[in-house]
């Protein structure tokens, strides 16, 4: 019973920022409210007794995106108060994304349920035997490193290439429609 | 979730658009890790004293994701930094203007 009170707290405190990300314009304030939404998420994690995944969340997701936001905005001018845009058709998708959603979360098994399907196929296999195999007591570190180590490797990859792109972009001095832009600036002075 | 859609649709500023892709995929890490929960489980490190874990599979996949996910949106803010760079703005109906003014 604490656990679900517990959740459903945190859940309303993660509408609430979602909310005021949606209404504020400073672009700082809202770089901090997302690092504030992270950090919830994180405690979502430890209630759902997700450590590892809470403690990534906290150092990655809260830690690096926060400074690498606040790097870009710092380098970005003020947010300006413009009209929202498409404001109409995106209150239908959202409406229409979360009934579907609603009817999906309806056929799923109850929250913690023991029998539901997703429980009993490989992962029993793995909490029993991952101790025999590696002498890890903690079986997530097992999963991602040992059973599933390409997955893991496939990863490295992914991030090395995000690497190279953000690189790539910034160091980029040659774009075309820059020369455009700057003089036609100049014409209208 | 849809929290996170609507600010990337109705908001006019990039790095806000940045910002709701990145609660959008935090959310739906929050849905996966809500399946790995067993009642009356522990966390999925081996002791005598517990009889239930949760289920560690989907811990290790969002563990991936979350990594993946900060790089793309790092991907995203060092484009909306060459935007800026290139149209001196990042708010999106000013873009389009530009964009029809130099097609005249």
């Amino acid at each position: 019973m604490n656990f679900l009170l517990i959740n459903f707290f945190l859940i309303s405190l993660l509408l609430v920022t979602t909310f005021f990300i949606f209404k504020t314009t400073s672009l700082i304030s809202v770089v901090a409210l997302t690092g504030a939404f992270t950090l919830l998420c994180s405690a979502i994690y430890v209630n759902l007794d997700a450590v590892d995944v809470a403690f990534t969340e906290a150092a990655v997701g809260s830690g690096i995106s926060t400074i690498l936001m606040v790097m870009a905005a710092a380098k970005l001018p003020e947010g300006k108060k413009n009209k929202l845009i498409n404001l109409f058709p995106s209150i239908i998708l959202a409406v229409a994304i979360s009934l579907i959603l609603i009817i999906i979360i309806a056929n799923l098994p109850l929250l913690g349920d023991p029998n539901a399907p997703i429980h009993l196929h490989v992962v029993p296999e793995y909490l029993k035997e991952s101790k025999d195999f590696f002498h890890i007591p903690n079986v997530v570190t097992n999963i991602l490193a040992s059973y599933r180590g390409f997955d893991t490797l496939g990863e490295t990859i992914v991030i090395f290439t995000a690497g190279l792109g953000v690189i790539a972009l910034l160091t980029s001095n040659t774009l075309n429609r820059k020369t455009n832009f700057k003089k036609n600036k100049k014409n209208e002075r | 979730m849809v929290g996170g859609l609507f600010i990337i649709i109705t908001s006019q500023n990039y790095l806000k658009k940045v910002v709701g892709l990145a609660i959008f995929q935090t959310a739906v890490f929050v849905f996966f890790v809500s399946l790995a929960k067993v009642l009356d489980g522990t966390a999925p490190i081996l002791t005598k004293m517990a009889n239930a874990y949760s289920n560690p599979l989907p811990h290790v996949l969002i563990l991936t994701a979350i990594v993946v996910g900060v790089a793309t949106s790092a991907l995203g803010l060092a484009l909306v930094l060459q935007i800026y760079k290139n149209y001196e703005t990042i708010e999106e109906k000013e873009i389009e203007s530009l964009e029809l003014k130099s097609d005249k």
